[in-house]
């Protein structure tokens, strides 16, 4: 059997500051299997875009992986020089961000951007590159793609300049899209076209897909499996419908009791109590400790354990069921 | 586009004039020029003559409203000294300073903004922080003394380059140029150096500052997922981004280094605008001091212009009206 497209084993990624070292990442393993639609779901700081940063070898300084594995098709890409790196880039592994108006560049048009990415991976020429451009636009469902390679980013909505900066991504058709919460800056409705349009284009070419969102409720419309980070460790993992179903963590719970979508209707919306502890001084045991209201001596102290379950969560006292 | 260019040309027609007003009541307020032109012991009726004849006698608005109806024939007067109009006057001696401004202000941004954009992409490197240091040294030292020095340098104890003068110029259209033969470009070195000094310094800073932030920015992020190199992202990114604050600061600086390379041009003995207006003011030659300002006014007011102009170039989203 081929090896996973992705598998990533006790990733660790800290920033150095003058205050002490953040663990942002503190040890995250999972597999992404070809085609596959992952969610990471965290709160803000819960260390979720850093992993998609570690992931692309993007960390802005001074961040740095500070150890584990990250095996891209059985080749590890921790450690591995920027210039191959950015080889893959792109190519084989791309990214999207959260708003559109900052990622494009405002003073070229849509077809020099797309050309110097198709440019950066061989030496086609401007004609191909921009027919290829075009092919990608139109793939995204921007109307009239050929004439819009002229258009400046001022030139389209919010959610058209998203899907440009798909069409970027989708240009060398990746094996792996890294998508950083692309539609939190966008329209309800424009969010919910987007999020079908990205199921099925990553259903109709094979691209695995690491969506990463503070909000369970588009994750569940979306992926096919769901991981919960929180303070740069996962608390629980697992297909989207069980997780969303019968959550093992309190902290999951407490996500999903929070969400509107989700709650039934007339039901009074709870949130989790407490704060986020700051990354510089993570508690001993579980993480979620002092936040917890089942929590016991045991949690306070112990770092808690999983299995290698199909659904599991990093607790010691996991109740499939809400109380 | 056309209308915003039409607006600009309105705006700065008004400029000029309230340019023109300001320049000639300002100067007419120093001295009396009669007692320049005419020699003390003159008889009552040769100092009555000159007086009615250089319109003197005349209320200060009448003398504004003749100057002005000149003006706009393209008359700025003759010089009372040479006696000769003034506008041939400044003509003659602008093509040394605009070569001089030019030179200076293109060595300010070719080596200037590469220099700064590699201290902006490695703030750490040594070699960026010799160019910060050294940049410090550009702003603070005073143009006059380092004039001194390249002089003493390199003329005086290496005898490389000629110590001041402009050497031989090639004509071309009837206008003398310095840059066109090697002897003409030692001649143009070292006065160039030293304006440029300066330049060179603020525009080492401003591209090392635009550089930083866009570094850090999404664009740079962006284009970095697509895999793009870090030098495609400077030179077609970063160089795009920060070039209009460039652009700003190269059209005020070539404006201000047109109009006020004085202390250079006088360290250097160059033959521009600069020694011209210092000697009018000298020698209270009013007309050649009030037709210099209004030419300066002018070059400043094309120049901001132009600049105007190139923003909407540089940046789309200032360009009104476009809509695919």
């Amino acid at each position: 059997m081929n090896p996973a497209l992705l598998q990533v084993r006790d990733l660790r990624t800290h920033f150095e500051t003058r205050a002490g070292t953040i663990k942002a990442v503190d040890g995250i393993s999972f597999t992404l299997e070809r085609g596959e639609i992952l969610g990471l779901v965290g709160e803000s700081g819960s260390g979720k875009s850093v992993t998609g940063f570690s992931l692309i070898g993007l960390l802005d300084a001074p961040g740095r992986i500070a150890g584990g594995s990250v095996m891209f098709r059985g080749q590890e890409l921790v450690g591995l020089p920027q210039t191959e790196m950015r080889k893959l880039r792109g190519k084989r592994i791309a990214m999207i961000f959260q708003d559109p108006a900052a990622t494009l560049n405002p003073v070229l048009t849509i077809g020099q951007q797309m050309t110097m990415a198709v440019q950066a991976h061989g030496g086609s020429g401007a004609g191909a590159a921009l027919a290829l451009a075009a092919r990608s636009l139109a793939l995204v469902g921007i109307p009239d793609a050929a004439a819009r390679l002229n258009a400046y980013p001022h030139e389209f909505s919010g959610g058209m300049r998203q899907r440009v900066a798909i069409a970027i991504a989708l240009l060398h058709e990746p094996e792996l899209i890294i998508a950083d919460e692309p539609t939190t800056a966008l329209d309800v409705s424009i969010q919910a076209q987007i999020l079908a349009e990205m199921k099925t284009l990553a259903q109709e070419s094979g691209t695995a897909l690491i969506w990463i969102s503070h909000d369970l409720a588009i994750v569940s419309s979306l992926a096919d499996r769901v991981i919960v980070l929180y303070l740069g460790r996962i608390v629980e993992y697992g297909p989207v419908s069980d997780v969303l179903r019968a959550p093992l963590h309190p902290y999951t719970r407490g996500l999903l009791d929070s969400l509107p979508a989700l709650a039934a209707p007339g039901q009074k919306l709870t949130q989790i109590p407490g704060t986020t502890p700051s990354p510089l001084n993570v508690p001993p045991g579980c993480p979620f400790a002092p936040r917890c209201s089942h929590a016991t001596d045991l949690c306070r102290s112990e770092p808690p354990r999983v299995g290698d379950h199909h659904h599991g969560a990093f607790c010691h006292h996991p109740r499939p069921v809400a109380p | 586009m056309l209308g915003y260019i039409i607006q600009r040309l309105i705006q700065a027609g008004f400029v000029m004039l309230a340019m023109s007003a300001l320049v000639f009541v300002g100067v007419y307020a120093i001295g009396n020029p009669i007692d320049v032109l005419i020699s003390p012991d003159a008889t009552q009726d040769i100092r009555e003559a000159t007086i009615r004849h250089y319109g003197l006698d005349q209320p200060l608005w009448q003398q504004y409203l003749a100057f002005l109806g000149r003006l706009l024939q393209g008359d700025l007067g003759r010089s009372f000294v040479l006696n000769i109009p003034v506008l041939h006057l400044v003509l003659s001696r602008l093509p040394a300073t605009l070569e001089l401004a030019l030179t200076s202000v293109l060595i300010g941004a070719f080596v200037g903004i590469p220099l700064g954009i590699y201290a902006g992409y490695r703030p750490e490197s040594p070699f960026s922080k010799a160019i910060m240091a050294a940049s410090v040294l550009g702003f603070s030292v005073p143009t006059f003394w380092v004039g001194l020095i390249l002089i003493l340098t390199f003329a005086v104890n290496l005898d490389w380059l000629p110590a001041g003068d402009r050497g031989p110029t090639v004509e071309i259209f009837g206008v003398g140029w310095s840059f066109l033969t090697w002897e003409g470009l030692c001649f143009l070195a070292l006065p160039a150096l030293n304006l440029s000094l300066f330049k060179l310094a603020m525009l080492i800073r401003l591209s090392r500052a635009g550089t930083r932030e866009i570094m850090l920015s999404d664009t740079v992020k962006f284009a970095r997922a697509a895999g793009l190199t870090d030098f495609t992202i400077l030179r077609r990114h970063v160089l795009r981004l920060i070039s209009i604050p460039l652009v700003t600061v190269f059209g005020l600086e070539f404006g201000s280094t047109l109009a006020f390379a004085v202390v250079t041009e006088t360290i250097f003995s160059w033959p521009g605008v600069g020694k011209l207006i210092i000697d009018s003011i000298t020698s209270l030659d009013r007309p050649v001091m009030v037709g210099y300002l209004i030419l300066v006014a002018f070059l400043f007011v094309t120049i901001n212009l132009v600049v105007d102009l190139t923003y909407a170039v540089l940046d789309p989203r200032l360009r009104r009206g476009r809509r695919v």
